[in-house]
């Protein structure tokens, strides 16, 4: 694919418009979420709709609340004030139709690979040799095989992040939350893991939100993304970056469009750097 | 270590001391130094003795109940600290308190309390070990990653579950810590209370050869204790190293 053809009419993006994030089967909607510590307002009135199949970013600065939201939609943090919709259903905890991969990997550092991919299989009490094999299907996905039997001490940050993500799928839920799943992670390996992922979502077809400060990752991998501003955390912007993914990889992070997408959110954001 | 180019296995600065002992003892400097020799063939005979037996007996049974005591309250009540906040206020200041309380001076209330009897020796260990194993439950418990509770809960795990299969399991490296001090110190706690209440077990046996100088006896018993605590010790210990390859590598 040429570069070209991936020029700026391909590339169109939305204004914000409140209408524009209101789709016809939201997986997840969000629904006035206020959250307040203490006398700290940490989002204000936030609506979202997160639609099926689609990965949507958000993105914004440090203090925007972008982790708070995601914590909020998992189940994990309460909400102050609004509700979370989830498959038409209002959820206040966590729920089998939603799976968290963690910043930090999360995982257990007493459990092998394999145990840890399993660990939501077998909360759920399904037997060894069932979590087992379907364990093992997403740690071959991943590219761990060969690791089954391995610790997460002795993996490198980007294969540790791959055991989260190997979790996350093994469950089977409709919606992945990724929380700044790769910044713990260097580089290269950051590079390779946004391909992987973008590979992983085009297979999987899942609903993915994902929680990022990197404008370029969230250009790169993201359907839609919403902008967040931060103190107090609100919705400033969404914008849908039409990337044709079936480029390869190095073209897209060339394409003029794509870099213009990525240069219009800094404009937007850079006024909140320090 | 190495001398001269030879490893020198680990027991040799024993020996070395043993031997320097043999001598002392052999030049008759004071009566309180018999030769190293004359201690461990009182020693064997010690053994065999009826009174050595039975003193052991109820020696290592007020150990065991004591101990027992300790970690069935002190691993649940360090346990409950690190998560409740309410319960670590209450208990807190009563723990560091007493983690640091010269103990020995309430084994003669303890005696009024509970006789000159096993009870007190039990409730001694049991005081002399039950405040390190809380606290090093307690900092094991709130060394547990909040994402991985977080991960259990996203997961579906109910409170009992995350209990069980990540906060034990997570903190049971400082858990077996603390037992392994409370363990040396249980053992200071049973000798020290036989000592004071000084008619059961091991306290009767010190009081009668040092009232009657029989340094011999009185070493030997001593160097048993010594060892007795040392294994003790090197058995947790052990248990520690194999859950060592993941506390090393939080």
């Amino acid at each position: 694919m040429n570069a070209a053809a991936l020029a700026n009419p391909a590339l169109a993006k939305d204004e914000f418009d409140p209408a524009s994030i209101v789709t016809n089967d939201p997986v997840v909607r969000v629904e006035a979420i206020s959250k307040h510590y203490g006398a700290t307002e940490a989002l204000r009135s936030i609506d979202l709709q997160f639609e099926r199949g689609k990965l949507t970013t958000l993105l914004g600065p440090s203090g925007c609340g972008k982790t708070t939201l995601l914590k909020i939609i998992a189940g994990l943090v309460p909400a102050t004030s609004g509700r979370i919709v989830v498959n038409g259903r209002a959820v206040t905890g966590p729920g089998p139709e939603r799976a968290f991969v963690f910043q930090d990997f999360a995982l257990m550092p007493w459990a092998t690979v394999m145990r840890n991919v399993a660990f939501g299989l077998e909360l759920k009490g399904r037997g060894a040799t069932e979590r087992n094999r379907i364990a093992r299907h997403y740690i071959e996905e991943v590219g761990l095989q060969g690791f089954e039997d391995k610790y997460p001490h002795e993996l490198s940050g980007g294969m540790r992040q791959r055991v989260g993500i190997a979790r996350a799928f093994s469950v089977n839920a409709d919606v992945l939350l990724l929380d700044e799943p790769f910044s713990a992670v260097d580089e290269q390996n950051r590079r390779k893991f946004q391909e992987d992922l973008l590979r992983l979502v085009e297979m999987e077809r899942k609903s993915f939100i994902f929680v990022t400060h990197s404008i370029e990752e969230a250009v790169y991998v993201s359907d839609r993304i919403v902008l967040l501003s931060p103190r107090p955390g609100r919705v400033s912007n969404v914008i849908e970056p039409r990337i044709d993914r079936t480029a390869n990889p190095d073209d897209i992070r060339r394409d003029p469009g794509y870099l213009d997408v990525v240069e219009e959110i800094w404009q937007g954001l850079r006024h909140y750097a320090e | 270590m190495t001398l001269f180019g030879y490893r020198i296995p680990m027991m040799a600065s024993l020996l070395v001391w043993a031997l320097v002992w043999e001598i002392v003892g052999r030049l008759d400097v004071i009566f309180l130094i018999p030769p190293m020799t004359a201690i461990i063939a009182a020693g064997i005979d010690l053994v065999q003795t009826a009174s050595w037996q039975n003193a052991t007996l109820v020696t290592i049974r007020s150990f065991i109940i004591g101990m027992a005591l300790a970690i069935g309250v002190g691993v649940p009540l360090g346990v409950m600290m690190g998560r409740v906040k309410i319960i670590d206020n209450i208990f807190g200041l009563w723990v560091n308190i007493f983690v640091s309380a010269p103990l020995s001076a309430l084994v003669p209330v303890l005696m009024i309390l509970f006789g000159m009897g096993e009870a007190t020796i039990v409730v001694t260990v049991f005081l002399f070990a039950v405040w390190i194993i809380v606290l090093d439950a307690r900092a094991g418990v709130m060394q547990v990653p909040t994402s991985l509770i977080e991960m259990a809960r996203s997961y579906g795990a109910s409170q009992p579950t995350i209990m069980r299969k990540i906060i034990l399991v997570s903190a049971l490296p400082e858990i077996l810590a603390g037992v392994r001090i409370g363990v040396i110190r249980g053992v200071k706690g049973v000798v020290i209370g036989q000592i004071l209440v000084a008619i059961i077990g091991y306290g009767e046996l010190f009081e009668l050869y040092s009232r009657s100088f029989d340094m011999e006896r009185f070493w030997a018993l001593t160097m048993v204790l010594f060892a007795a605590a040392m294994v003790l010790s090197a058995i947790v210990e052990n248990a520690e190293k194999r859950i060592e390859y993941y506390a090393g590598a939080r």
